[in-house]
Formats: structure tokens, sequence, C-alpha cells
């Protein structure tokens, strides 16, 4: 049942090339670009509100919507391959449905990275259902994403918000479909845990975030062990 | 019948208290429980070894080398620069670590020159004995819960929680309710589990179970095989469910013996443990059904649908490309011709063998295959099942209707965003 590797398999010098993609995450090697430069986990919010236009969709969006499954060849843990991910976050979305799309091939920054106009997504019930791929969570956070208000999540992607750091998995207790347009501004004060729609003037509560919260404010399940002392610091 | 339990717990509460060295726990509880397996493949595998190394340092050893399997799958037969550099990461944190159990594959042009490689993880896991009543088994893969066949606590996770894993041999979980589901009666012969799962997740809805354990239970379980059992669980995440579980008995004994040495536990529902939700089936009643475009709950009479015009069938995956999958195809198709391209994908080499070799009346599957007018089958792999890099096979790269024995049809599930996927 086991698979010894024999020695003539075993290609030594780009062993270390490969490998070095994932031991450091710090630098990529052919861009030299930083995970810092292009992640934001542990820095989405510096005050206690996150404010910003909102991307509206329905119901059970699924993990192929999100990011398709081509794109999975794509290694998050690869600075570079990382703000690549982004670029695709949401981009399943069927057109016919989604004419104005969650990110605008226009839309590139001074480091040539296309990022989302939509810090915020409004989602229906059961966002995130299909897989187990954290690529979905870490996708529109590469894009810039930071919180998402939905009726109820798929479990493996709500998971995977908070351990990954990358998302404010926020939860609430009306329909807000309707009642934001894509394009609208809205502000989530996490102190009043309740979500303004600036251009309508309304608000609405939001269901406590609970533990969730200080663990994406660590920047995700590792940070927030370690700080709390629950695991040792590296 | 066994006596009432001080204590009442279900089946998973059972494993998962085992697992937690706990005598008891309730659905809520958070535990830390300890891992038996953890899987990974090709696509998930880089980034949870990147989480690894970041977070416990690049020198860093695992748990356990006995107790990672590494199994590439999804993305193999293509010719993506970075599908096969992820299998080239793979192999060599494999070699760095001395991890036992990594089905390798390096001749892409010819599965069989690889000697070492299975194909589909979930399957692979089972045929090589890796699945065991009363374990607790994750994997970075949403069809773990596959391996609840088998009577262990078996669920999808993340990369980071499979690095967190893979570091410590432990992870923080929530024990979940369970919802149980009877199956009872006789089963007919034109009934498969692929019919009682796609029923369950159309009446409960594709987030009906979420949070929860789906447990199968009922007359018809034993007269299952461990396959038709893996199709019912296979899809338990499919209606949100945490896991899928049926308890272990003779015919999962018979399908473990020489594959396994480990020792492992039976545990069973207690008859009076507490159950979320209690739904009875008469199989008897139950007739073939399909999940139309574009959700897995969008249920259907298969006769329903006969006037459906379909571009091509699609059998393979976990769900639907094992051995006796095969062989309900091939007892419809012998003596039939296919009016459809129809493409055929073995879940694993075990599994193309036996298409090579098992008979139906005299003929061999791959026989009446051919004669049916059938694509050759392929070479075992994940292949279209979720699209994957555009040179996939089968890969729907157009508006096409597919009627496919997988598991999700949500757009663009299987490549075109404007693609039709009946599941059967």
């Amino acid at each position: 049942a086991g698979s010894s590797i024999p020695s003539s398999v075993r290609k030594v010098s780009s062993s270390r090339i490969t490998l070095n993609m994932c031991a450091s995450s710090e630098t990529s090697t052919s861009t030299g670009l930083r995970m810092e430069d292009v992640c934001e986990v542990g820095r989405k919010r510096t005050g206690n509100v996150i404010e910003g236009p909102v991307f509206v969709v329905g119901d059970n969006i699924d993990t192929d919507q999100i990011i398709p499954a081509e794109y999975l060849t794509l290694v998050p843990s690869v600075p570079e391959e990382y703000a690549k991910l982004g670029t695709y976050a949401m981009i399943g979305l069927p057109d016919k449905l989604y004419k104005t799309r969650y990110i605008d091939p226009e839309d590139t920054n001074e480091k040539g990275i296309c990022r989302t106009k939509y810090p915020i997504i409004i989602a229906g019930d059961n966002f995130g259902c299909g897989s187990s791929r954290e690529h979905a969570p870490i996708a529109i956070g590469a894009a810039g994403g930071k919180v998402v208000i939905a009726e109820s999540y798929a479990r493996i992607f709500f998971r995977n918000c908070s351990a990954t750091g990358e998302l404010y998995p926020w939860e609430t207790p009306e329909r807000l479909v309707e009642k934001f347009s894509t394009g609208d501004l809205a502000r989530v004060d996490f102190e009043n845990e309740c979500v303004v729609n600036v251009t309508t003037g309304k608000e609405y509560k939001l269901n406590p975030i609970g533990d969730v919260g200080p663990v994406v404010d660590a920047g995700g399940i590792f940070e927030f062990a370690r700080r709390s002392g629950m695991i040792a610091k590296k | 019948a066994s006596p009432p339990a001080k204590q009442p717990m279900t089946l998973i509460e059972k494993v998962l208290a085992k697992g937690a060295n706990k005598s008891f726990v309730k659905p809520g509880d958070n535990i830390w429980v300890n891992v038996d397996v953890l899987m990974t493949h090709d696509v998930c595998g880089p980034g949870t070894i990147g989480v690894f190394k970041r977070e416990f340092g690049s020198d860093a050893k695992v748990f356990d080398k006995e107790k990672i399997v590494i199994i590439p799958d999804h993305y193999i037969f293509t010719a993506d620069e970075r599908a096969n550099r992820n299998v080239d990461i793979l192999r060599e944190f494999c070699n760095e670590q001395n991890i036992k159990y990594f089905y390798d594959i390096q001749d892409r042009s010819d599965f069989k020159a690889n000697p070492d490689y299975k194909g589909v993880c979930h399957i692979a896991l089972a045929q090589e004995g890796h699945t065991r009543p009363g374990e607790i088994l994750f994997g970075t893969d949403s069809h773990t819960c596959n391996a609840g066949a088998f009577g262990q606590f078996a669920t999808g996770i993340g990369n980071t929680d499979a690095g967190f894993v893979m570091g410590t041999g432990k992870l923080l979980v929530k024990v979940p309710a369970t919802m149980r589901f009877k199956f009872d009666g006789n089963m007919p012969d034109y009934m498969l589990a692929k019919d009682m799962i796609l029923q369950t997740i159309g009446d409960i809805g594709v987030a009906g179970a979420t949070y929860r354990t789906m447990e199968f239970a009922g007359d018809v379980m034993k007269q299952l095989s461990m396959e038709e059992r893996m199709t019912l669980c296979n899809m338990a995440i499919e209606a949100g469910g945490k896991n899928g579980v049926i308890a272990a008995d003779e015919t999962t004994f018979e399908y473990l013996k020489g594959k396994t040495n480990r020792p492992y536990e039976v545990f069973h529902s207690d008859s009076n443990a507490s159950f979320y939700y209690d739904k009875v089936y008469n199989i008897e009643e139950l007739e073939p059904v399909v999940a139309k475009p574009h959700s897995p709950d969008n249920l259907d009479l298969a006769r329903n649908c006969r006037d459906i015009k379909t571009d091509r069938v699609y059998i393979g995956s976990c769900t639907g490309g094992k051995s006796e999958d095969f062989i309900a195809a091939a007892r419809i198709l012998q003596g039939q011709k296919v009016s459809v391209p129809t493409f055929l994908v073995p879940a694993t080499q075990k599994v193309y063998d036996d298409v090579q070799t098992i008979r139906v009346n005299g003929q061999t599957l791959a026989e009446i295959f051919k004669e049916a007018g059938c694509i050759d089958p392929a070479s075992p792999s994940c292949a279209a099942c979720l699209g994957g890099p555009k040179d996939t096979f089968a890969r729907l790269n157009e508006a096409l209707t597919c009627v496919s024995t997988t598991n999700r049809n949500f757009p663009g599930r299987m490549g075109s965003k404007e693609g039709s996927v009946f599941l059967a």
C-alpha cells in the first residue's frame, strides 16, 4: 500500500524551487512580490466601520460561481498567484443574471493588479455552498472583498472565512437582497452591529458576529491562536 | 435491539466522543478531536503545504507520516503547466517528509505506467483501506463525506484547517446534530442509491442538512453494497450536510478484509438517542429521479424528462464512476446503441481494470460499451466533473446539455456557464 520514491526520480535542483514556493510565502521568486503587497489579512478594518459600494447576489451562490475550478491551479500561498486568484473572483456568475460584474477588467491598480470596487457583498441564503475549496473566500478577499452579509452560509465556506481571516461573514435576520442594489454605498458598523444603506438612508440589524470577529481581526485562526496563547508563537 | 443507554448518543456523537477522549458529547459542543487520516490532492495539497510551512516552519515535520494520504487526482491528464507543477510540489513534500501513502503519477501519457497512481481520491481511500469504522477522517475536498459509508466521521475542510491538522494531528469541531433518513422495504432492481440521495436532497433542499450529520438507516442499508453506500454518503454535502454516515456491518467487514490491518471500532446510534429529524421512506414507492439544471435539489422523475434533448452523457466521478456504476450502465446498454456521445471515466485504476474484466451475460463491460458506441474509457481522474483546465477530457466547452452521474450541476460546473447538466 505504501510508496517509496526511488532516488532516480528526485530532481534535487528543481525540488527546492517548487517547495520554496510553498515554504516562503514572503517573496515570490520571479516577481519579488511579497504577501503583504497583495494580501490584507489581519488588516481588513482599522476602525469600527467598513464602508463602500455593495455587490448584490442571490441565493445558493456556489463555489464554482465564486471561483471556477479551472483557476484552482493557482496556489494561494504564492503572492503572485494569490493576486491572480483575486482577479477571477465571482467570474462564474452567469452573465445574463449579473450584467454588472464583480471585477471590471479596466480596474487595475498601480501594480497592474485587477481589484474589485465592492468591499461588501450582500447575499441571500446558503452563500458559498458546494466545494470545500478555500480558494473561494481567498479569491474574494484577494480582490479586495472584506465583508459578506448573507441570510445564511454553507458550513465549510463559513469556516474558511475565519480560518483564513479573509472575510467577515455577517448574518442578517432580514432578507436584504431586495433592500440593496449593486453600487449602493453601505456602512457596516461593528460596534452597533448593523449595516446602513447610505444611498437609501435605511438601517438594518445584523446578527452578532460572535467569536468569529476577533479571529478575522487577528488575521485567521493561526494568528488568533498564537495571540491568545492557544498555540506557541512562531 | 440494545437496552436504552443512560446517556444516549447517536453513532456520530460516539465517534466524535471517542476522538476527543470523552465519554459523552452532545450537539453544539466544541471539542478537539484526534485525526486518524488527513487526505489531500493536487488542487489543495500545495496550498495546504504552504500553510503548514508558513505556520510551523520550513523544517517542520508532519504530525504522523503514516496518517497523511496524498492522492493526485483532479487535474492530471492536462497540458496545463501549473497543474503539472502542483503534482511535483506534492512529490517533493512527500520525499522530504517520508510520507508513506503518496499515489504518484509521473508519466501522464500512460496512466498504467504509474504503478502507484490510483485516481479519484475518495474511491482510492476506500480501495486502499484508509476508511475504517469509528475513525475520524478529514480531506481537503467536499466529497470526503463519501467515507461515512464505513461508519466513520469524514468531512471536507479548507487548506488552513488542513495545514493545522498536518502540524498537530488535531482539529476543533462542533458536534453536529443527526438527521436520520430510514429507507425501508425491498430494493427494486430499477432503483440505485443515486436515486435515493437525489430524492433526499430534492426533499430537503441544498441547505436542508447544513451543519448536520445525515445518518442513513433502515432495511435497505443491508441490501446495499459498499459502493452503493458510498454513493449515498458522497452527496451529503449537496444537502449542506456536515457529513453522512451508515453503520458498519458484515458487508463493511467483508469489504475491509485484506485492505487494512488496523483494528477498528463499530458504533451504532442508541435506540433512545435524539435525532434532529427522522424521516422514513418506503423504497418501493420511489422511482428513478434526476436533478435538473442548475441545482442538485431541482428534483424531477426521470420519466418526466424523457423528451428533453441531450447532447452527451458522462459516466464518471467519485459519485458515479465506480465499478458498480459501470455495471449498472452496462446492463442497460448491452445490445443497444447510444444516441449521443457517451464519455466514460473510471474513477480509479482498479475500476478501469474492472471495466475490462467484469462480465455481464458473457461480455465484459468494455465490450458492451464498445459495441454500444461509447467513447473508449478515459484515464482515471476527476476529469470533467468540475470542468477543470480547458483541455480536460469531456469538459463542456460550449452550451451543451449533459446527463451526468456526477454530483453538482450549478452553472458552469462542468465548464461552460451556458452548459446544462442533469444529475442522474
